[in-house]
């Protein structure tokens, strides 16, 4: 865990913030903390320090241990510092059987990095997450709040390559195809619809 | 009143009872490792599965409510299939190293492995190791064994108030730690060693040193502070090896503070072992015959008027009692045991003692403390309060230092003069007082001493007499620091001038010999002029001046009455013999009377006790909390606005065992260490 020095709200995230508290009883304020770990994390570029931690804890008056419990029992609360683009790769059974490793080897290989590293220019840092809950779309890899799917080497190797370029980049799948329905559009009941529709 | 059967047994119990607690209740033993009686129920351990006809699966008996008609079995094949289960999975990652861990003979884990668990373990892979964690001088930590029941986390958090421990990560990563690592800074931190059930957390000062089933037990209370917490001293051979803390509901439930736990190591150090003759200007070793010459060739010629005695922190009242008796045949009364200069009166016994005794706490709704710091003074007092506050609805305000003290506290402002304030009616607390149910007021010596100390008891007995007296409750309460205390004022060991006077008479040159009963908290360089005969047991202040020096035992090593802060009158016993030629201090007194030509007359602790129990109503009374009856104390006086000196600076220095401790040291050193720290990442 690091340090940063002088960490307070910007008067956005302090509205946010208090937007949270606000959803709880009088005096229940703690139970925002998530949120706000959440929200701090993003202002500070990806990660948390023991300083951020410690104000979160002052903000809520709860004792800095209970937050930095909550902040280490999940794994999207980061503790180093997070490259501009965190990859996500998932690695659980569905985007596994699905050619996961293969994402994971072209994301190693494009980025030259391993698991859990992050390149020298500070462009991205990859990490192998459990169930992403899209194997629909298997197999998925989240960069920061985008998930993008139905991925093959090749296509993550250009959205890594397009990313570092700075262009835009489409989220979803990667493939013919409108969120979960089916690949290459609709393929049941098209009869029945336009019978239905012409009658 | 739930009614419901445990292994055939029927037993009705109150409501909100826990099916464990009934299972306790008709003798049914439930293995368990998180569940303890004084923290709130975690229920993470699993340990305590039972049957519950009905439920399609094993309970957890901890955290299930008992319920009318509940059929409870413990001793089904399915039972003991899922201890043995959860046994398995607690030793997954436990390492075997019973033969190196501390903990081994009195642990939990190694006996319920024993009564409840599978002959061998069917796990093959490596076991997780953590790495250990830094929390202070007092607590070693082998976190690799820690079962993750979370006692420590509860009882710091819950009992402590110093919410500073935690679990960081998850899952197999899951650690037990303090707040980066830093000592846990509570004066009642060595209490989670007790609780760990395993060895995770074990005593450091103790590590290695002895193992529990060589050493020999003595119950017997403690002299740290005036609560009189009820203790056992383990020792092997003359040596004391620990102190652990013994059951008493009304007084320290199970808890001791740090001081109470780890000074035993100031009992082996700086120890006077051999009388003393200061023989030109040199203190030379001595036998006990030369030094009792020496007294009394001092002694030759020396009027009555010209001898005072002034009596320690820790004294038993044999020895004070003897003392007594030896100055009265030397013709003194002067006698003087409030060493701080407090005012508390010796005439009326509910002037000097806690009216509303220490389990009253959990019945009182409102405290008024007037300059006392029991987080310092009495730190199991402290967490008895804490516990009312949390769970009672005790409200608390504070006249004197603003200190955090674990609970919330009105803070009325540190100026004794808010006192008349409060008498007269016009101050908030006046109202929370006269409003309250069962109100208290606590008195700490801090307020007591200096010029007005009189005049603030007076205040504190009025506002008590008009608003804190209820039928059957007396609200007034003084808190002493001194174990010796209250026993020396039941014997009445106060003299005009008090302590200051004794001193300035001594350095006018109108005393001529001043006697020392381990007193070390007074300055006695004012003493030079006088002979100064020094009995106690450790080389500290009151050695400095004097001029014979008689060794003897300290709490350890005699079997002496002490009465607490609440008048209750309890006996230490003997745990090892005091060192070299020290002797109990009431024999030396004896002995010497002997030399001086008027031999007191008792020759054993049971004729003395006879002796005392004359002039100290309930004395043979043990354990036993006797209502005082109410009565008018202080001196009527005018209270200058000012703040109140708090009563202890140093925690782990208040008497001479305490600072001749290098464990003491230690704890200072650590706390020293965090100011630093604190300042360095807190900008």
């Amino acid at each position: 865990m690091t340090e940063t020095t002088g960490f307070s709200w910007t008067p956005e995230n302090e509205a946010a913030a208090q937007k949270h508290i606000a959803k709880y009883p009088e005096g229940r304020q703690q139970s925002a903390v998530m949120p706000l770990l959440d929200i701090a994390q993003r202002q500070n570029g990806g990660h948390l320090t023991i300083e951020i931690m410690e104000y979160i804890a002052d903000y809520l008056d709860m004792a800095p241990i209970k937050v930095q419990e909550v902040a280490t029992f999940y794994t999207m609360y980061n503790h180093k510092p997070m490259g501009k683009h965190h990859v996500q790769v998932c690695g659980t059974t569905p985007c596994w059987l699905r050619g996961s490793d293969d994402i994971i080897a072209a994301c190693k290989s494009k980025l030259g990095i391993g698991m859990g590293e992050t390149t020298a220019d500070g462009q991205f840092t990859l990490s192998e997450v459990e169930c992403a809950g899209a194997c629909v779309n298997a197999p998925v890899v989240a960069i920061n709040d985008d998930y993008y799917e139905d991925l093959t080497a090749d296509s993550i190797s250009n959205i890594l390559d397009d990313l570092a370029a700075g262009k835009e980049v489409k989220p979803g799948p990667q493939v013919d195809r409108q969120t979960s329905a089916p690949v290459g559009g609709a393929t049941t009941l098209k009869d029945f619809i336009s019978e239905g529709e012409g009658a | 009143m739930p009614t419901l059967t445990i292994d055939g047994t029927e037993v009705t119990v109150e409501p909100g009872t826990t099916v464990l607690q009934a299972c306790e209740e008709v003798g049914v033993e439930v293995p368990r490792f998180c569940y303890h009686e004084r923290l709130s129920i975690a229920g993470n351990c699993r340990m305590c599965l039972v049957d519950m006809e009905k439920a399609p699966k094993p309970i957890a008996s901890c955290a299930m409510p008992a319920g009318d008609g509940m059929v409870i079995h413990t001793n089904t094949e399915r039972v003991k299939k899922a201890r043995e289960g959860v046994m398995e999975f607690l030793l997954i990652n436990h390492p075997l190293d019973c033969p190196i861990c501390d903990q081994g003979g009195e642990c939990d884990l190694q006996d319920q492995a024993m009564a409840f668990g599978r002959g061998h373990n069917r796990f093959d892979e490596n076991k997780r190791a953590v790495e250990d964690k830094e929390m202070g001088p007092l607590i070693s930590t082998t976190m690799t064994r820690c079962i993750h029941c979370m006692r420590c986390v509860r009882f710091s958090e819950e009992v402590a108030g110093v919410p500073d421990m935690g679990a960081l990560y998850r899952g197999e990563n899951m650690q037990i730690t303090t707040y980066l690592e830093k000592t846990l800074d509570s004066e009642m931190s060595g209490n989670v060693v007790d609780l760990c059930p395993v060895g995770a957390l074990t005593s450091k000062p103790y590590a290695f040193t002895a193992r529990s089933w060589e050493l020999k037990h003595t119950e017997t209370i403690d002299v740290m502070d005036a609560l009189g917490s009820n203790i056992r001293v383990d020792t092997r051979g003359a040596a004391v090896m620990r102190i652990l803390p013994r059951l008493h509901e009304d007084i320290n439930e199970e808890w001791i503070s740090d001081k109470t736990r780890y000074v035993f190591d100031g009992l082996k150090a700086r120890r006077i072992d051999t009388p003393y003759v200061r023989k030109s200007k040199k203190l030379t070793a001595a036998t006990w015959a030369e030094a009792f010459k020496a007294i009394k060739s001092k002694l030759k010629g020396v009027k009555g008027d010209e001898i005072a005695a002034i009596v320690g922190d820790q004294a038993d009242m044999e020895s004070m009692a003897a003392l007594k008796d030896l100055m009265a045949s030397l013709g003194s009364t002067r006698i003087e045991c409030r060493q701080d200069g407090s005012a508390a009166d010796a005439s009326v016994r509910s002037g000097y003692i806690m009216n509303s005794t220490i389990a009253g706490v959990e019945e009182a709704d409102y405290l008024l403390l007037v300059g006392a710091n029991p987080r310092l003074e009495a730190p199991v007092l402290n967490t008895r309060i804490r516990k009312a506050a949390r769970h009672f609805g005790l409200k608390v305000g504070n006249i004197g230092n603003a200190e955090d003290l674990t609970y919330r506290v009105a803070e009325y402002g540190d100026d004794a003069a808010i006192l008349k304030a409060v008498l007269d009616g016009s101050h908030e607390a006046s109202a929370a007082l006269k409003k309250a149910e069962k109100p208290m007021i606590l008195v700490g010596q801090a307020a007591l001493t200096g010029e007005q100390g009189a005049a603030v008891l007076k205040a504190a007995r009025d506002i008590a007499d008009k608003y804190c007296m209820r039928e059957g409750w007396n609200g007034f309460n003084m808190l002493h620091n001194a174990a010796g205390r209250v026993g020396g004022l039941d014997l009445g060991l106060t003299a005009e001038g008090g302590v200051d006077g004794i001193l300035d008479d001594a350095e006018a040159g109108k005393l001529k010999t001043v006697f020392l009963l381990g007193a070390d908290e007074i300055d006695t360089s004012g003493l030079k002029g006088a002979t100064v005969v020094y009995v106690g047991t450790h080389g500290d202040e009151g050695v400095k001046n004097a001029d014979i020096i008689l060794p003897s035992a300290a709490y350890t090593e005699k079997f002496g009455t002490y009465a607490n802060t609440e008048g209750r009158f309890q006996r230490t016993s003997k745990a090892a013999f005091a060192p070299g030629e020290a002797r109990e201090d009431w024999s030396i007194f004896r002995a010497l009377s002997d030399v001086l030509g008027s031999t007191l007359p008792y020759d054993n602790i049971t004729q003395l006790r006879a002796r005392i129990a004359k002039d100290v109503p309930g004395f043979e009374n043990i354990d036993v909390i006797q209502v005082a009856e109410w009565g008018d104390f202080g001196k009527q006086g005018d209270i200058a606005s000012g703040g109140i000196a708090p009563a202890i600076e140093n925690f782990y220095h208040t008497n001479p065992i305490a600072r001749a401790s290098q464990i003491m040291a230690d704890c200072i050193d650590a706390r020293g260490g965090l100011v630093e720290e604190a300042t360095g990442t807190n900008g």
